[in-house]
């Protein structure tokens, strides 16, 4: 009993004790390193400013909830004294207007993510396992899928906004054009890596089983749902993973270039700000992109090893 | 629109569109939008106002236009270029015109170090204000024997800020280049001595650290932050290019104004009260104002950095703190008021510099100038807070007898003086720039 609580602490304990290694030489490097890279805005900002500058992200959220309760008390009010003033006054309850915090932009730059990777992989995966059991359909779309995957997120932002600005118009949108025009960049750059793999990953599939489906005389859509997308899926979730990636870095280019709310505005802006806190605060946004970005990828894989029936393919 | 009844309170009627969404560039002299939001003037106006910082002035014009916002803290030059048709094609007006002054020029060191032997000394040692720019022109004479060419930023082509660099550079015999766009060259760079050219505001100090330009013309706290920073002097504020210089304005789409007429003015009472707070009691309101700029969402830089100008100071060479008190002007002089002959300037200067190819008849400066700027909503929007007792009448233009002109102005840094009704004998004055019959 004794023993094996020691193998286990033991082997939790090497397993802890690398990573924990590894961080503890990359902040002391980091430390060193900063006090001696000297900015026009400060010295560049080491763990403990960034730490400080997490506190007061915050408390700028805490403050900033309480802004809005005020804001929506007087709105109620103002309310009242409308409709006392005319019955007929159609209350609307608006949002709080103040700014978006740390936290808000976080959210904001989640939501935008995952909405654009659902909606390319909406796209891609049907389109994948079409051009995968067509190769006529293949050949007719493989150049162009080669042609606009190494087409940089960025250059279709231009693009995008135009469009979405041309074509987006109504009174009292559902969504911002903001929103839409991040989604959209997203999505058209998730879509390439998604769309490769399943293809590959679908008219790759054992021959042998092809055959048997063959024999069986399976309809089209049964083939397709119990012999090729079991088949396909570690591939299909191999080029979700990359998509989903690749999806997170764009977006927050996307919006550190066209201003949009996200976490790419929050480190723009205050690249902009050029406060003296300014760095700081971009440190501490980039490390919540970081780890962002391997939460969404740790997600993806665990929702892989849920779908795979090879569980020991993943 | 004019109004005959002046004694009779005005019955403004409810907002047709409430939800606004205003955009700004991070500068202090976007001051009177966070001071109406901050202060709930907007909320007393039934007004539900969203404030966005934008990328630069080209992201907000397009923002503008399109829709996506309602109205932005603008470039006085841009209602006036747009709705001429130069760049983006839109009608858009200005109801409020933001301040005055609040520019800066700033060099880098090494270029400062090679001007300031050449500028006249006070007795203790310290150079004599304002510094004129025939003190450059050795350096650049001297930059051009090696072969390199001088180069300076400024925000937009028809900002007030390449208007008054041009205008500082041509005043001390350095040509600052014409645009010819009916040929397609809208770079402004013909003939050029000093080669000027675009940098977003937030970016003039690190680019100009990075080398790329050798100075820039900005808004505050840009200038400032140079001296903070170390890489930079300013050597003239527009303050003492041209004595109470209009510069920003409010824009909107006149199809907005159209629309929605109630908004169109209430949203102006909010930035008139917003603005008269920026400059009661001869300046008192200043900190606070400092503070609420220097947050993340608004200017952001630091307090002392904001402070430095907002508060009634400049500081040249660090150190060198002299006292500017009316650095940046929000309400004092009739800062607020649009008048024509504040955007005849820009369209004199837009001529001079070959934005406008031919020659315009002193009419047709007056007619595009009364398409943009709109005193009579300002008058209303006034009007209406002197009834509400909100505003002394005193502290307005007397609206019975005002046209719009302003009486002929001195105080430019050349002594030239500039009469508005007589845009095109003004151009005649200018040694530098375009004249009469004269297209490139």
């Amino acid at each position: 009993m004794l023993s094996t609580l020691k193998k286990v602490l033991g082997r939790s304990a090497k397993a802890m004790l690398l990573p924990l290694f590894g961080i503890t030489v990359f902040l002391l490097l980091w430390s060193i390193s900063a006090q001696n890279i000297n900015t026009s805005l400060g010295v560049f900002p080491g763990p403990n400013a960034v730490v400080k500058q997490f506190s007061v992200l915050i408390n700028e959220h805490i403050n900033e909830r309480e802004k809005a309760e005020a804001f929506y008390q007087r709105q109620e009010k103002r309310n009242a004294a409308k409709l006392k003033k005319n019955p007929d006054y159609v209350v609307k309850a608006r949002a709080y207007t103040g700014k978006e915090t740390f936290l808000d932009q976080i959210l904001t730059s989640l939501f935008t993510v995952v909405s654009g990777f659902l909606l390319a992989a909406i796209i891609a995966i049907p389109l994948g396992i079409w051009m995968g059991l067509s190769k006529r359909l293949n050949n007719a779309i493989n150049p162009l899928v080669q042609v606009f995957k190494p087409v940089s997120p960025l250059a279709w932002l231009p693009l995008v906004t135009m469009v979405v600005s041309a074509l987006y118009v109504s009174d009292d949108p559902m969504m911002s054009k903001s929103f839409l025009t991040s989604m959209i960049t997203v999505s058209l750059c998730s879509l390439w890596p998604m769309v490769i793999n399943t293809s590959i990953g679908v008219s790759s599939i054992d021959s042998d089983l092809v055959n048997v489906s063959k024999v069986l005389r399976l309809p089209a859509f049964t083939h397709i749902q119990k012999i090729v997308l079991p088949a396909a899926i570690p591939m299909i979730f191999t080029g979700m993973r990359l998509s989903f990636g690749v999806a997170w870095m764009v977006l927050i280019a996307a919006e550190m270039l066209a201003q949009n709310p996200g976490l790419g505005k929050f480190v723009w802006d205050e690249f902009q700000n050029g406060s003296s806190d300014s760095l700081a605060r971009i440190m501490a946004a980039v490390i919540v992109i970081g780890f962002i970005g391997f939460l969404l990828d740790r997600a993806m894989l665990q929702l892989q090893r849920k779908v795979s029936w090879d569980k020991a393919s993943v | 629109m004019s109004l005959t009844n002046t004694s009779k309170a005005i019955e403004l009627g409810e907002p047709e569109k409430e939800e606004l969404k205003f955009g700004f560039i991070k500068l202090t002299d976007m001051a009177p939008i966070a001071i109406a939001y901050e202060n709930g003037y907007f909320e007393d106006e039934g007004l539900y106002v969203t404030i966005e910082a934008q990328a630069n002035w080209k992201v907000l014009l397009n923002g503008v236009i399109d829709g996506s916002l309602d109205g932005a803290h603008m470039l006085a030059g841009q209602p006036i270029a747009a709705t001429m048709g130069y760049g983006t094609k839109a009608h858009i007006i200005t109801p409020f015109s933001m301040d005055l002054n609040g520019n800066g020029i700033t060099v880098s060191n090494a270029v400062w170090q090679k001007m300031k032997p050449n500028i006249p000394k006070m007795a203790d040692g310290r150079p004599v204000h304002p510094i004129k720019s025939d003190s450059l022109k050795p350096v650049i004479e001297q930059l051009n024997d090696e072969g390199k060419s001088f180069k300076m930023g400024m925000v937009f082509p028809v900002s007030t800020h390449n208007y008054e660099l041009r205008y500082w550079l041509a005043a001390g015999g350095i040509h600052p280049g014409y645009y010819a766009p009916h040929k397609g060259d809208t770079s402004g760079q013909i003939d050029a001595d000093a080669l000027l050219s675009v940098t977003p505001p937030p970016q003039m100090p690190s680019t100009m650290e990075a080398g790329t330009i050798h100075g820039y013309c900005v808004g505050e706290p840009w200038n400032q932050q140079a001296v903070f920073k170390n890489i930079g002097v300013p050597v003239v504020t527009d303050y003492e290019i041209w004595k109470n210089n209009p510069e920003k304005v409010f824009g909107i789409t006149a199809e907005f104004a159209e629309k929605y007429p109630n908004t169109t003015i209430r949203l102006t009472r909010a930035l008139i009260r917003a603005a008269k707070w920026l400059d009661d009691n001869n300046n008192a309101n200043r900190p606070a104002a400092v503070k609420i700029l220097s947050q993340s969402n608004y200017v952001g830089a630091d307090y002392d950095v904001i402070a430095n100008s907002m508060t009634g100071t400049f500081e040249y060479e660090k150190g060198d703190k002299r006292p500017v008190p009316d650095f940046n002007v929000f309400f004092r002089y009739n800062a607020t008021y649009p008048y024509y002959s504040d955007a005849i300037w820009y369209l004199t200067q837009m001529r001079r510099w070959g934005q406008i190819s031919e020659d315009k008849s002193d009419q047709w400066y007056r007619e595009l100038a009364a398409k943009v700027y709109r005193p009579d909503i300002y008058e209303l929007a006034a009007k209406s807070l002197i009834a509400d007792e909100l505003i002394p009448a005193s502290q307005f233009p007397n609206f019975a007898t005002e046209t719009g002109f302003k009486q002929p102005q001195q105080h430019f840094i050349d002594d030239i003086i500039y009469d508005g009704s007589k845009p095109n004998a003004y151009l005649e004055k200018f040694a530098i720039g375009l004249k009469k019959g004269e297209k490139l």
